[in-house]
């Protein structure tokens, strides 16, 4: 049986706070503790991104782990240092980072694990899903394939850095109004991958269904069956590929795609209804057993 | 008129998913965090001779290494009381307790170290020598028994042995479904963090509160010292409903080290470590009248379980089970038998059993259609159901006559060629083909608190999941129904044992457990605001019942004068109070509890209504297939889907979901297969690269219809789940468009190249 | 994965050098194989010399022909206007295989070293002569739907997986190599793999620590008529179950030249002389193009699970001949 979590009442510090977050928010920022400024930084990291609401009590979560202490008697090896390190400086969503890695770590891990980049994916980790799929000097790559080691010097930009702001990218955009994923974890791969691919389109480069090799044209118009073959490095389990091509073809053309959605109209469901169902309905109805506001 | 409900609203979630900000379990931070690795074993039977894991102690960075000479002892899972709780346990195995070992690639040992690196290499240098006996793994080969799971229980109706030989026609015929994996795109991934005898982890599960009760129970500690969280899953599919080693795994792990440690399946080990959905030779009979009525009906399936000492819990997949409910028929047979192989326990996936199922019985119905010269649709509804057959309940609420009509109709089914081999295009031969989709309508208890703020946001708290299926959403949109507040105002927290206890993410009953759940709670929530407001002598509502006022525009207002109401934000500053809130549980009847936030210990499947109702969904697949016969190829052209599952909460995200359902079809009929070697039982296909799901490139266009008939009958709301039934009817409906493309009938899933030469 | 020694190559020479001197580097170019096959550790060198920075990138006309870096990468290769103008078939065969992002990170010298996709070799419980000389071939009585229906021997039946080779293999490339020693040497396309014999172990001709620079490819005339045809249990992103790289070259109605490359059938790309016997000198019709087929599946030995692909090597042989003679269209 579960307890009825209690809220507690709290003493609004009115100065730390920002004027657009909500009680509910305010409570969650003092279960954590977080006052003054790191209060103002983890409202940065959050509101500042342009996530909304729903976003912060998620956020929170994240906060409960990394507030917790280290045991005293935590075990920790004895020569903590890093094997074959590698010095690496590189350019990472716009921003230099320098850092030292071990020469076997791979450049999604280094994302993951050192630079709290966590939007890249680990789907498969042997190129075989598409799901951590970065941009490096302008191509799409795998990050699970490419070791940290080999990206000295090189541009890299992620999903976290494609949008401006607050404001997405054309591409992240399309993916929300064409529903292009479901649980969201190829979404960073498929979306990396898109944006790489209008700029592949544009070099007029070819694929597998491309049928006139031998033309060097510019500016290819990506078919549905264009988008779905050189979309097909990106799994998505989910099946969400339909609004993946939709997206794409969006943005790609530049011509806004209408969304029409199929259900039955009553005359046809009255045309297959028996008299039984509708009797039994009306029934319902009369006891009350049936929500009609909507 | 519904302003949100069933209205094509975007994922709440949308934006923390397209930025990179979503959250998966392995994503959240700890400055000390160490990483976890299994060793796991090369034999599928035997046990563990000796282990010797001194050079891997001695290996850069490492913290421990947990053998089951070192393992903390786990306390062993009492199956009664965690069955009557809703828990799901599947393999009774927890790690490192002995040296047995019952599949391949079962874990024997675990790394700790500072880095992920590091914990992957000192897991090659633990030595092990085993004793090997050999293991069983040939389905066709290996003895037959029955059960222990009391689904698989053989049904009779009538005298279908009699019925089937005295039929004028029939068709008796083998077909084989291969063994299959969820491979969702996250793999199985933990961090789990000890803080004195509090356990929080984070895992990537479909059952927050399953996997608790669990683990406190492993780790003897009381269910409140652990928190589980799980706010965005990576896709699941079955896979992560069960409770796996690696659960108790990391949490040893952790406790050992005293460190948040982290833990990340590699693909191979998704493929041999997280459950298959078993492979299943199925034998059908049918018997029908020159007319095509059915007089027989005989499903006979044979496939595996995990060859364990222990098989209270055994799954198998129950390829016969719900498919009966799909014709009417007097003699029926459902019969299961299993073999015990040394496998890794097969675990429910997508449309467990139906998909197999209806795989086999739809290919049979074709045949059967094509024997009298009837046409498939036509074979269907001359068969139509009004009630279950086998335990006569009237069926809920059943539209699947339009979806067969209508579908049919929007296809242009017409133009099918009732002879194969009729229709060419270029280098391809063209086929339609058609199948019956099903799946019950589940629905389970459940608690949901709301609350409105006094800046008029709304929070909603349940402990669901949102696999990608869109709970978040449809749980937004339904409180701002009945509150009346904006979508974008409302605050929806899932999947963490914090909140209050609601349902596994299985069965697609999210829909109908949650829904109704939190209409509940806006309801209780309404008439407390109402109270309050009316408290103030001075409001506009005293004097006025409840049934006047309604909640719109983040307020209540009055019906008969529009101008005339309070904000939340005034009644709760009258009040003097922050917010207000409303926790309620609700039962499968539909009945309020009287226990806020209580979920009484009763089976998630005991429903009282399915003493008087059978729930299902319905729906008809319909596929138009190239077959480029010369080299074996198939191409899925053009799916139209035609679903009745209640009424659509949204129709964006369902008709998402639809499309899922249909590619994973796609994949059952044509490129997923998983191979074992023969001789070690371990499997060949390792990974994505030979186990192939299907890509982009492999999915046409696909129209998606719901009937959106609210089946009132399984809740207020009239909403059934989505996820599972879309998947099924599929593969049977490519298979049927293959015969009818080039007049081969191909009885074993996936169709590959291969099986046409 | 072993820990290893990142060693960044400066410039050729050091970087074979780096590589000669020590039994247990490898080059590393773009990682795709590689990288994996280290997750996995099947491949464990203790040293990795990164040449992929280094200047072996560029494609351009030879008098003969044209000249392709080896550390150009797969895709830029493929949508080079020279190769996509002369050499259709050799940018059909890379874009048929992988997908884009790996395309992106591939080179072309990678590509050659490309190892097998035998789930024996890859799984290191399992017994593999490839991976570890002496312990037996798995597939050989495993499952072996993928393997070699030619040239395999009872130590391994492994196929090398690759589309581009097969190309390269029908438009007669020819590798350059840098040695040990310095010196550059050439090897004609259809010596630089091997047959497994006694050592599977073995892929290529390579000794250790020599570096691909470049494939050179001749001028020719089957640019109008040439088609690479893969199937595949999908329908991207996988490898072939049998792959066919068709090139024509006809006077009028008859065939002058002839090429065919039957991939994944075989430890190498497996060139079969005997159907272009059968298509020279005939008319390009269907009845030449299946006395092709036939001759070249005649020697085929199948193995278990893998007897489809004797018929389906055949019929994949006759669509891509006509497919080649209709300037690529279906």
């Amino acid at each position: 049986m579960d307890k009825n979590r209690e809220w507690k009442e709290v003493d609004l510090n009115e100065n730390d706070a920002p004027e657009e977050i909500s009680a509910d928010e305010e409570k969650l920022l003092d279960e954590l503790g977080l006052r003054g400024a790191a209060r103002r930084k983890f409202l940065g990291q959050s509101i500042g991104g342009g996530l909304g609401v729903f976003a912060l009590q998620l956020l929170a979560k994240e906060q409960a782990l990394a507030a917790l202490d280290v045991a005293p008697d935590a075990v920790f090896a004895q020569s903590a240092g890093l094997e074959n390190a590698v010095k690496v400086s590189m350019k990472v969503n716009g921003a230099a980072q320098s850092l030292e890695v071990d020469s076997r770590m791979s450049l999604l891990d280094t994302l993951r694990e050192r630079l709290d980049l966590t939007g890249t994916k680990k789907g498969c980790d042997q190129g075989q899903c598409g799901a951590c799929t970065v941009i490096v000097n302008g191509n799409r790559v795998l990050s699970c394939l490419t070791l940290a080691a080999q990206c000295n010097g090189k541009e890299v930009t992620t999903i976290e850095g494609l949008a401006k702001g607050d404001e997405l990218h054309p591409m992240q955009a399309a993916f929300i109004k064409h529903d292009g994923f479901q649980c969201g974890y190829c979404t960073p791969g498929q979306i990396c991958s898109a944006v790489a691919l209008l700029n592949e389109a544009k070099n007029g480069e070819a694929s597998h269904v491309t049928r006139n090799l031998r033309s060097n044209a510019r500016n290819v118009k990506l078919t549905d069956d264009e988008i779905r073959e050189r979309m097909s490095g990106n799994i998505c389990r989910c099946g969400a590929y339909p609004g993946i091509v939709a997206a794409i073809r969006e943005v790609q053309s530049g011509r806004e795609t209408a969304q029409t959605w199929h259900f039955a109209t009553d005359d046809e469901i009255a045309a297959v209804m028996t008299d039984n169902d509708q009797a039994e309905i009306a029934a319902m109805k009369r006891e009350g057993k049936t929500d009609e506001t909507v | 008129m519904a302003k949100f409900i069933g209205k094509p609203v975007d994922r709440v979630d949308g934006r923390l998913k397209v930025t990179g900000q979503a959250k998966y379990a392995a994503e959240y931070t700890h400055k000390n965090m160490a990483y976890a690795f299994p060793v796991l074993s090369k034999i599928a039977s035997g046990e563990v001779a000796a282990i010797d894991a001194a050079e891997a102690e001695k290996a850069p960075g490492v913290l421990t290494v947990l053998t089951h000479k070192n393992a903390l002892r786990l306390q062993p899972i009492d199956v009664d009381q965690s069955i009557k709780t809703g828990s799901l346990l599947g393999e009774l195995l927890l790690p490192l307790q002995d040296t047995k070992i019952f599949y391949a690639n079962q874990y024997i040992a675990c790394i700790v170290a500072e880095t992920y690196e590091q914990a992957r290499y000192a897991a090659l240098l633990v030595k092990v020598k085993y004793k090997e006996t050999k293991p069983a793994i040939d389905l066709e080969k290996e003895p037959k028994v029955d059960s222990t799971s009391p689904r698989a229980k053989q049904v009779i109706v009538g005298t279908p042995v009699e019925a089937f030989n005295s039929a004028p026609v029939k068709i008796e015929q083998v077909y084989k479904v291969a063994t299959e994996n969820h491979h969702p795109m996250e793999p199985h991934s933990l961090i789990a963090a000890w803080e004195g005898e509090k356990l929080t982890v984070y895992n990537a599960t479909q059952g927050v509160h399953s996997s608790r009760h669990l683990l406190a129970q492993t780790f003897n500690v009381p269910k409140e010292n652990v928190r589980v969280i799980a706010s965005f899953i990576g896709g699941a599919f079955g896979t992560k409903a069960m409770f796996w080693a690696t659960e108790p795994l990391a949490g040893m792990a952790a406790r050992v080290t005293k460190r948040p440690v982290k833990i990340v399946l590699t693909r191979p080990m998704m493929q041999h470590c997280t459950g298959n959905r078993g492979a299943t030779r199925q034998s059908v009979y049918l018997g029908a009248t020159r007319d095509g009525k059915l007089v027989s009906r005989r499903h006979i399936t044979e496939t595996c379980v995990a060859r364990l000492d222990d098989r209270r819990t055994e799954y198998l997949e129950l390829a016969g089970g719900n498919t009966s409910s799909t014709y009417a028929c007097p003699n029926i047979e459902i019969t299961h038998k299993v073999a015990l192989l040394n496998v890794n326990s097969p675990t429910p996936m997508r449309a467990p059993g139906e998909a197999p199922g209806l795989f086999a019985l739809e290919s049979a119905m074709d045949e059967l259609a094509f024997e009298l010269k009837i046409d498939p649709v036509q074979l269907r509804l001359i068969n139509y159901g009004e009630a279950n057959p086998i335990n006569k309940l009237p069926y809920s609420s059943k539209h699947l006559k339009e979806c067969y009509e209508q579908g049919a109709a929007k296809f242009g089914w017409s133009l099918r060629k009732s002879e194969p081999r009729q229709t060419r295009d270029g280098e391809w031969l063209v086929g339609y083909g058609m199948a019956t989709a099903l799946y019950p309508g589940y629905r389970s208890p459940s608690a949901a608190r709301v609350r409105v703020n006094s800046d008029g946001t709304v929070s909603v708290q349940t402990a669901a999941h949102d696999l990608g299926t869109g709970t978040y959403t449809i749980v937004a949109q339904t409180a701002a129904e009945f509150l009346g507040v904006p979508v974008n105002k409302i605050k929806v927290a899932l999947a963490d044992t914090d909140l209050p206890q609601s349902t596994l993410a299985g069965g697609s009953r999210t829909a109908a457990t949650v829904i109704p759940n939190i209409q509940a709670a806006c309801e209780a929530l309404r008439k407390k605001l109402f109270e309050l407001a009316t408290k103030n002598n001075s409001s506009v509502f005293s004097g006025k019942n409840i049934a006047d006022v309604e909640l719109r525009d983040g307020g209540l207002f009055l019906k008969s004068d529009t101008n005339k109401g309070e904000t939340f934000e005034t009644i709760l500053k009258a009040a003097k109070i922050d917010s207000v809130e409303e926790c309620v549980t609700v039962n499968p009847e539909g009945q309020k509890s009287n226990e806020p936030c209580f979920v009484s210990e009763i089976p998630a499947e005991q429903n009282a209504d399915t003493k008087k109702w059978d729930f299902h969904s319905f729906g008809a697949q319909f596929v138009e297939v190239g077959v480029n016969e010369q080299i074996g190829i198939v191409r899925v052209r053009r799916v139209l889907s035609y679903h009745d599952c209640g009424r659509i909460m949204n129709k964006k995200t369902a008709r998402s979901q639809a499309f899922g359902g249909v590619i994973f079809g796609i994949g059952m009929a044509l490129t997923e297969e998983s191979h074992y070697d023969p001789r070690s039982a371990r499997f060949v296909t390792r990974n994505l690269a030979d186990y192939h799901v299907p890509v982009n490139a492999d999915v046409p266009e696909i129209e998606v219809y719901f009937t959106n008939q609210p089946d009132y009958k399984n809740n207020p709301l009239g909403a059934r789940g989505v996820g599972e039934i879309v998947a099924t009817g599929v593969a049977p409906a490519i298979a049927n468009a293959i015969f009818n493309a080039t007049g081969k009938r191909i009885r074993e899933a996936p169709i590959t190249p291969d099986k046409f030469l | 994965m072993r820990p290893f020694k990142y060693t960044e190559g400066k410039d050729e020479t050091s970087a074979v050098r780096a590589v000669v001197v020590n039994r247990e580097s490898k080059f590393l170019a773009g990682g795709t194989n590689l990288i994996d096959l280290m997750k996995e550790y099947v491949e464990r060198p203790n040293e990795l010399v990164d040449v992929s920075q280094l200047p072996l990138a560029q494609i351009k006309n030879t008098s003969n022909g044209i000249s392709i870096g080896a550390l150009a990468k797969n895709g830029a290769t493929a949508n080079h206007p020279l190769v996509r103008q002369n050499y259709p078939l050799l940018s059909m065969a890379i874009l048929a295989g992988a997908s884009g992002q790996l395309r992106n990170m591939a080179t072309n010298g990678g590509n050659l070293m490309q190892r097998t996709r035998c789930q024996y070799f890859y799984d290191i419980a399992m017994p593999c002569n490839k991976r570890e000389p002496g312990t037996g071939c798995g597939a050989l009585e495993g499952i072996n739907r993928i393997h070699a229906i030619f040239g395999w021997s009872d130590k391994c039946v492994a196929t090398y997986p690759g589309d581009m080779a097969n190309a390269l293999y029908a438009l007669d490339a020819v590798v350059r190599v840098k040695g040990a020693n310095g010196q550059e040497r050439t090897i004609p396309i259809q010596d630089f793999h091997r047959l497994p014999g006694n050592e599977p172990q073995k892929d290529n001709n390579l000794e250790h620590g020599e570096l691909i620079i470049g494939i050179d490819l001749p001028k020719n005339n089957f640019a109008n008529k040439s088609y690479y045809l893969k199937v595949r249990d999908r329908a991207s992103y996988a490898f072939a179950l049998v792959s066919v790289a068709a090139a024509l070259e006809t006077d009028g109605s008859n065939i002058r030249q002839a090429r065919v490359v039957l991939g994944s059938v075989a430890h190498k790309p497996w060139r079969s002389g005997e159907a272009e016997k059968a298509l020279v000198g005939k008319p390009a019709t269907d009845a030449t193009f299946n006395a092709a087929a036939e001759a070249a599946l005649k020697e085929a030995k199948p193995l278990a699970h893998n007897g489809y692909k004797v018929e389906l090597g055949k019929r994949a042989i006759v669509l891509a001949l006509q497919r080649a003679m209709n300037g690529g269209a279906e």
